[in-house]
């Protein structure tokens, strides 16, 4: 199958904006039930971070689009089948060790991508890495922080941080798949093709995963199926229900 | 004449029930855009230094308030007791000559 520029920066602009839409209500879940008050704060402002990147990537993917449609009708209108995010930025958020577990591994992979999106040949792209890439730095050093916290600290966090960690990690995998759309974004300089951050990735994790005492799984095993539509896990819809419906019970409606 | 807040001092004092294990508090202090010194804007929880920096930031720069951000563990600071507040304070009411209200300002230097 022939695939198009356009096609694949519609494709790649969809898996960005739903990475950081999904992971961001994922962690706006937490408001106002995190373990202590400065982590609810922190939490809610990466929520906020990752909404708002979600903004700059479907009002561009909607631009790319060009069927007048809007961010906005992207992240509500759009039913399971359509999204474009990884496994991992869908499943529940289990325990706050999980949660930051999460976090730790998308903005570990996240900073990587975007440090490479800076020298993306699409302006757009570069622009959005700018600003997305700041907060991202930020992020990852706050989860990684934590991870190392929690992971090195008492008996009870690191047997929770461990038990994230091998509940999680066969969903790093997708991360770094690569398809016919990949292909053509990286031929055309607007998007390196995720398997090469792979190497990247993993010197940080491993640095961080040492630091916290843990022990990285064996295997290489990944769930997949998010950032091409095939199969998303059933957490997603039940999500979607929450997130959309007032969209769907009030067609239209503004705030 | 020196009180500490015993709120600063989790899971401390021989005597009297055993606090509930806490992180410590530290007290924020932030310098603005404008600001020329740091000032105090609360407090907050954390399990060390470093974390207690990015909740800070996180619960007090939201709004772009600062540039720079000290944090000082609470139990660190030395405080006057509200019971001194008598032979602390009051004995400047009084001294008005300590203020420099007795001087003529000549007309060129303008207001000062």
């Amino acid at each position: 199958m022939g695939v198009s520029e356009k096609e694949a920066l519609l494709e790649f602009l969809l898996r960005m904006g739903d990475n950081s839409l999904i992971l961001g209500h994922r962690i706006s879940e937490w408001c106002g039930h995190a373990p202590i008050l400065e982590e609810d704060i922190a939490l809610a402002n990466t929520a906020l971070d990752l909404i708002g990147q979600t903004q700059l990537w479907l009002g561009y993917a909607a631009e790319v689009q060009g069927e007048g449609k809007t961010a906005d009708d992207l992240a509500f209108l759009r039913d399971a089948w359509d999204f474009r995010n990884v496994l991992l930025t869908e499943l529940p958020n289990g325990d706050f060790g999980r949660t930051i577990m999460r976090k730790f591994f998308f903005d570990a992979f996240q900073t990587v991508l975007l440090g490479r999106l800076l020298k993306s040949t699409d302006t757009t792209v570069r622009e959005i890495a700018e600003k997305a890439s700041k907060e991202m730095a930020y992020h990852l050093e706050r989860s990684a922080d934590t991870v190392v916290g929690l992971g090195d600290g008492t008996d009870e966090s690191h047997e929770k941080m461990q038990a994230a960690l091998d509940r999680l990690y066969p969903y790093v995998g997708e991360m770094f798949e690569s398809d016919a759309y990949d292909a053509v974004l990286a031929k055309a300089g607007i998007a390196p093709d995720p398997a090469s951050l792979r190497g990247e990735f993993d010197a940080l994790v491993t640095k961080v995963i040492a630091r916290a005492t843990l022990t990285l799984p064996e295997g290489d095993f990944a769930h997949s199926g998010g950032r091409t539509g095939r199969m998303h896990t059933e957490h997603l819809g039940h999500m979607l229900t929450q997130m959309q419906w007032l969209q769907r019970a009030y067609p239209g409606s503004k705030w | 004449m020196s009180s500490v807040n015993p709120s600063a001092y989790p899971e401390t004092g021989e005597n009297g029930p055993k606090r509930k294990a806490e992180w410590p508090l530290w007290e924020i202090f932030i310098r603005g855009q404008h600001g020329m010194s740091h000032r105090h804007v609360g407090s907050l929880h954390a399990p060390d230094a470093e974390m207690a920096i990015k909740n800070a930031r996180d619960v007090y720069t939201r709004r772009n308030e600062g540039v720079s951000i000290w944090v000082v563990e609470a139990r660190n600071i030395t405080a006057t007791s509200p019971s001194d507040k008598g032979p602390m304070f009051e004995p400047s009411a009084t001294k008005v000559y300590r203020h420099p209200t007795f001087y003529d300002i000549p007309d060129e230097i303008g207001h000062m």
